[in-house]
């Protein structure tokens, strides 16, 4: 080892006793070709003392600069995000309404689009919760286009337990298999996420219900589909949503004892070290 | 007098056969097991958490790290479930690169898996055989994008690099001669006597059970569900060629050993087929946005993974940074029914078990 650190500020002082005998060789040069590769000559060479005290003020500055260049920014791109979620929310809720207006049969200015292979699918499922477990369980049901038209349902909360069963067990949709299950914090409220699929006919369906956020609660699926168990046991540690009826509610992924769920948008992080 | 007494067991964090950092708590009474309880997330690092400040070309590297014995098919998932929601057009020569490298990467984490699986029960040659094919494949991978395991290879649009010069051809070699592999670990391994009476009959579950526990890939086809996203909801250009999805019968870890060891031929078959019909010249690369913004809106994708269905949930407000994004592991799901199986079981076949699963820590814990 002490040979090592011997060796250390040879090597050194033999690299920049290089660098230095190079100098004068690209100051014999042409300036023009000295121009093009300032950044190396300062990063090899200490730049002469005189010089040094006036590139720290400038740098001072040109960092105070930036740093004021880049708060502007930083508002203005907070404004015009702030605008454009406002017209993308505008704009989801028109197309909502456009589709809620095709699905009552007025056809709005916009080209109609040719109804998606899976509404009929949609429209069956959704007159079926409303007969089986009650008239007013559906609060949105619509077509996601980008996901392979995955028929979606919101759901009501009080209304889920007895809506699983159906999805589980009934001959028209028979979804044996709970291929996931997802947590969303979407600050306004929580959303749990469920992607049931029926194995024979390979038709699948996405639900979602909506939880408060204060208090977040979303009755548990595992009696009804066992691979639910750990899935919510994941949301419930990270996200903080309870799901009463589940045979056992503890963290999965952090430590027993660890304050607060990471993954929703206002935490904290009670030790900042960590 | 004799007193017996129960004995509470702990296994892991730190043991080789739990191939990571997994605990399980076991109660034995004598050597059978009363209960399990797994205990995990020593290797949980955030990743979804991570991925909320992140761009979508800076989350790719995070899934190499996810499940990181198959790290192709997790960059896959990720920049598929973009493009899908952007709808983007991917050239077909980068959908070829893709598919290649996908299936090159279920052969070497298949032959991981057949020398660790071996290796727990005790053959120790298997695992150098199986290791040394599969450097074979991970140095084909360096020759590509320049690293063994987490490749960061594949980009929201195509990939990152074309195939270099001779490269093609050093893959078609290759598939020819793990065929002779292949014989050659069927000769060493399949028909032991030691072995076969150690995994047949043992961790056997119907077909019932995996799919009430949600249960992916080999882990679901051997009790005969034939069950293959690859065939049931074709992705990348899956649809054209032709393999057979391998089922097995009784759902024990014979069937599961079966079922792989198929799994890799076909995955051969699919490599052969695509190699003949790499386009011989055209881009990697589609035209995409120089900064990713999907559109607002929600998407899930799933893929057939080596280990099962690993799926994408991305909730986008139109930034380039996801909303939120969930992976969905075949490993954390399928380890789910390890308690089941164990109950009832000696102490010996817990590692027999476990290691049938075939799990990746990395992607448990996420």
């Amino acid at each position: 080892m002490s040979e090592d650190n011997k060796r250390e500020p040879e090597e050194a002082t033999v690299a920049t006793s290089d660098s230095a005998s190079s100098e004068p060789v690209a100051d014999a040069k042409p300036a023009s070709e000295e121009t093009p590769a300032p950044a190396t000559t300062e990063e090899a060479t200490p730049p002469p003392p005189a010089r040094r005290v006036e590139t720290d003020e400038e740098k001072a500055a040109r960092r105070k600069a930036a740093l004021e260049a880049r708060e502007a920014a930083k508002a203005v791109a907070a404004q015009a995000a702030a605008k454009a979620a406002q017209a993308g929310t505008e704009g989801r809720a028109a197309a909502k309404s456009s589709d809620e207006g095709e699905k009552a049969g007025t056809e709005e200015e916009a080209p109609p689009k040719p109804p998606s292979p899976n509404q009929p699918r949609l429209d069956r499922v959704v007159a079926l919760i409303r007969e089986m477990v009650a008239e007013d369980a559906v609060d949105e049901a619509y077509i996601n286009e980008a996901n392979d038209h995955l028929p979606t349902l919101v759901l009501k909360n009080e209304h889920w337990l007895k809506a699983a069963p159906l999805f589980r067990n009934h001959e028209q949709l028979n979804c044996n298999y709970l291929r996931n299950v997802s947590g969303v914090d979407y600050e306004t409220h929580m959303e749990v996420v469920y992607y049931p699929l029926n194995l024979n006919n390979r038709e699948g369906y996405c639900i979602k219900i909506r939880t408060d956020r204060e208090q977040p609660a979303v009755p548990s699926v595992t009696p009804i589909w066992e691979t639910a168990n750990w899935n919510e046991r994941e949301i419930y540690d990270l996200l903080g949503v309870e799901f009463p009826g589940h045979p056992d509610l503890r963290r999965i992924m952090m430590p027993d004892d660890w304050v607060g769920h990471p993954l929703r948008k206002d935490y904290v992080p009670l030790d900042p070290e960590v | 007098m004799i007193r017996t007494e129960e004995l509470l067991l702990n296994v892991g964090p730190q043991h080789p056969s739990t191939h990571g950092v997994f605990r399980i708590v076991v109660k034995l009474d004598g050597e059978v097991i009363t209960e399990a309880t797994p205990v995990m997330g020593y290797l949980h690092r955030g990743t979804e958490k991570l991925a909320e400040n992140l761009n979508f070309t800076q989350i790719i590297p995070y899934t190499d790290r996810m499940d990181y014995v198959s790290a192709m098919t997790n960059n896959y998932v990720l920049c598929h479930a973009v493009e899908k929601m952007m709808g983007l057009e991917i050239p077909e020569r980068a959908e070829f690169m893709r598919l290649i490298v996908m299936e090159m990467q279920r052969v070497a984490s298949h032959l991981v898996w057949w020398g660790t699986y071996l290796l727990d029960i005790g053959a120790l040659s298997p695992f150098l055989y199986a290791f040394s094919d599969r450097e074979r494949i991970l140095g084909l991978f360096n020759e590509l994008c320049g690293a063994r395991l987490t490749y960061n290879y594949m980009r929201v649009g195509g990939v990152k690099w074309d195939a270099p010069e001779g490269w093609i051809a050093k893959v078609k070699t290759l598939v020819k001669d793990m065929y002779n592999r292949l014989d050659e670990y069927h000769n060493l391994v399949s028909g032991n006597e030691i072995f076969l009476s150690r995994i047949k009959g043992i961790g056997k579950y119907d077909a019932q059970t995996a799919i009430d526990y949600g249960l992916s890939g080999a882990n679901l086809r051997c009790t005969g569900v034939q069950w293959d996203l690859r065939k049931a909801e074709p992705y990348s250009l899956y649809d054209r060629f032709e393999f057979d999805v391998p089922v097995g019968k009784n759902g024990d870890c014979f069937d599961r050993y079966e079922v792989r060891m198929a799994e890799i031929t076909q995955s051969l078959r699919i490599l052969e087929q695509a190699l003949e019909q790499f386009p011989g010249e055209g881009e990697t690369m589609g035209k995409v946005p120089r900064v990713i913004r999907p559109p607002a809106g929600e998407i899930y994708v799933r893929i057939e993974s080596p280990r099962g269905e690993i799926g994408c949930h991305i909730v986008s407000n139109g930034k380039a940074e996801p909303y939120r994004l969930k992976f969905r592991r075949p490993s954390f799901v399928n380890l789910q029914i390890l308690p089941k199986l164990l109950v009832g079981e000696s102490m010996t076949n817990l590692v027999t078990i476990l290691g049938g699963i075939d799990i990746v820590l990395g992607e448990v814990d996420c």
